[in-house]
């Protein structure tokens, strides 16, 4: 207690500049939390994916698509629980600024892929009872403010013209980390329209979400997927749901890493910073120190009594920086909404916090320790006075 | 375990006619500064005993060594050669961290400049030294009350430094060296930074401490009026010990 007392006591010594170490130490440790959030928003897809999906593409590229018909054909397969295809629409909500993803989606088997979004039966049986019936995310709603029944236009950018919805479901996630600010419509409404307007567009899916039985087999289960299309015009490649989103990611790499590094780089300034601030506070009490250890007490005390200063400062800084991350990830998740659709700080992101401010702390106090403890006490007591 | 403070008798150290046993015993002492190329002897083939209850008072000009053989008898710097045996036991022997644990239970300092904590009361800085002990809580404040009182300064422990005059200060000081009950207090200048009055008062203080309960005390010092305090004066001059007026 005496000790915890005099730590807090010599933290508070030169209050300006403790005050500013620990709001630097804040604003650091905020930034790093921030920017680590940021980078799992990044990684939300990848984090969301089911370890049981599987995700059948075009071989050539995403861009291209596959025939519906491909379905049947791969029910087959042994090992497969359940499939169902959808198609990237890429629509607009009254113009640019409202992007939200949309897919086509076949109607009935489309959720039972994704049991995390949880949508009410009777709204489940509203949606696929309605050919122009669409169902969008709790967020997505509530952000334009839509209520069930409500008609909702969307312009069509890979499919030219206005397309005309009715709300007849609001899903919501299962968990926090489920994306609730998805659209989702009949793939028969798209594909109707297709047929008359651009014939050779239509039957076409852009993707398969396959559920499969056994996630253990999932990487046989893909081969004998693509081994059935096998030199077709429209070969497949299969691949887990996370490989899948991450390959999302990876076309974003160096952003992420630069994020990353930017996110390593603010805590090592701020080590540096509290660094300074530990070497001149141990500077100015190289002759207390002496005193101490004329007293009787050993190295390892001036050790513990600097090493423990350092850390009251880091470790305040660390509880108001990782206090702070939650309202102003908050507000950032909500502004940046249309990029960030999951935006939460991660308990990794709490704990790094955590030891990052540990290990500021441990480092910051490194060099001070080591001169406070080597300095003869003779020298130390003839810098008094 | 430090014995119970303070040991509260009479000292009779210049009334007693029966030798006293020796407690500081000094044999061919020297120091030499190192820079670079060059030594400087500081001090030279010292030798001398202090006695068990003795105030003895270092006297000499600024640089003639005075401080340095504080120092060493007070274990807080190493000789480079001959032997300081302190209550029996040869402290140029003992390790870093054995000479501290010995400083602990065996040596109280006093300072020129007082040397508090400033951000503990003075309650604190007195139960400072005691941490190194296994004293209780409720022991160690009974310690510090008793020390405090025995300097006057009772009813000022919850006091910072900065709250105190000069002479309080240095009675806080005081309190802190004597409250683990050490072998010896070795003060260095313990006036140098006072009035007279304040200087008067501390030094009665340091003269009851060593009639009342003992204490031997070595102090070091310019001013004439603080070693006539002392029952034993030695000069040391160019590193040399030059005489002894009893």
């Amino acid at each position: 207690m005496f000790i915890l007392k005099l730590l807090v006591k010599n933290a508070l010594r030169h209050r300006l500049r403790t005050l500013l170490t620990i709001m630097g130490i804040t604003i650091a440790l905020l930034s790093f939390g921030l920017l680590r959030t940021v980078v799992t928003a990044w990684y939300a897809g990848v984090n969301a994916s089911s370890a049981n999906r599987l995700v059948t593409r075009n071989s050539i590229s995403l861009v291209f698509s596959l025939p519906v018909s491909y379905t049947e054909r791969i029910k087959k397969v042994e090992g497969i629980k359940g499939i169902s295809y959808a198609s990237w629409f890429g629509g607009i909500y009254i113009n640019e600024k409202n992007f939200f993803p949309n897919f086509a989606i076949e109607p009935s088997s489309y959720f039972d892929q994704y049991p995390e979004f949880v949508l009410p039966a009777d709204q489940k049986k509203a949606f696929i009872n309605d050919r122009k019936g669409c169902v969008a995310g709790r967020r997505l709603a509530e952000r334009y403010g839509w209520k069930i029944g409500d008609n909702i236009t969307l312009k069509g950018t890979i499919y030219p013209g206005n397309w005309e919805f009715v709300l007849r479901g609001i899903y919501e996630g299962a968990d926090k980390s489920t994306d609730e600010g998805q659209f989702f419509f009949h793939w028969n409404y798209l594909n109707e329209t297709l047929r008359k307007t651009v014939p050779r567009r239509a039957d076409q899916a852009g993707v398969f979400i396959i559920s499969v039985k056994n996630p253990q087999v999932a990487a046989e289960t893909s081969l004998a997927v693509d081994a059935l299309f096998k030199n077709s015009l429209a070969e497949t490649l299969t691949e887990t749901e996370k490989a899948f989103q991450l390959s999302f990611v990876s076309m974003t790499e160096a952003i992420v890493i630069a994020i990353q590094i930017v996110s390593f780089v603010v805590i090592f300034i701020i080590m540096a910073v509290v660094a300074n601030t530990m070497a001149m506070t141990a500077r100015e009490r190289i002759g207390e120190y002496a005193i101490f250890k004329a007293m009787g007490f050993r190295s390892w005390h001036i050790a513990g009594i600097i090493f423990g200063e350092s850390l009251c400062i880091t470790m305040a800084g660390c509880i108001l920086g990782s206090a702070l991350t939650y309202p102003v990830a908050w507000k950032f998740g909500q502004v940046m909404e249309r990029f960030f659709p999951i935006f939460h700080v991660d308990n990794n992101t709490l704990l790094l916090d955590l030891l990052f401010s540990l290990l500021i702390g441990i480092v910051a106090a490194v060099f001070p320790a080591w001169r406070a403890i080597n300095i003869k006490i003779a020298d130390g007591l003839r810098r008094i006075g | 375990m430090v014995p119970a403070f303070p040991c509260r008798r009479r000292n009779n150290f210049m009334s007693d006619p029966t030798p006293q046993p020796s407690i500081v015993s000094l044999r061919n002492v020297s120091k030499v500064y190192r820079r670079g190329m060059q030594s400087l002897v500081v001090l030279e083939s010292i030798s001398f005993d202090i006695v068990k209850g003795e105030f003895l008072a270092l006297m000499g000009p600024s640089g003639s060594g005075k401080s340095t053989l504080l120092n060493l008898i007070a274990g807080i710097d190493t000789v480079d050669g001959g032997t300081i045996s302190v209550d029996g036991i040869d402290i140029a022997t003992l390790s870093e961290s054995d000479l501290a644990r010995w400083r602990s239970a065996h040596v109280g300092f006093i300072f020129q400049f007082y040397n508090l904590i400033p951000v503990l009361t003075a309650f604190e800085n007195v139960e400072l030294p005691l941490l190194l002990t296994s004293l209780s809580r409720k022991e160690r404040k009974e310690h510090v009350e008793t020390a405090l009182l025995v300097v006057g300064l009772a009813d000022r422990m919850e006091h910072y430094p900065s709250q105190l005059s000069g002479g309080q200060q240095q009675r806080v000081a005081i309190a802190r060296a004597i409250v683990t009950d050490p072998t010896i207090i070795v003060a260095d200048e313990p006036t140098g930074d006072l009035d007279r009055v304040s200087a008067q008062e501390i030094l009665d203080l340091l003269d009851r401490l060593n009639a009342d309960s003992g204490k031997t005390i070595i102090m070091v010092t310019h001013d004439p009026r603080a070693a006539e305090k002392a029952h034993v004066i030695r000069h040391l001059d160019k590193g040399e010990l030059q005489d002894v007026h009893p």
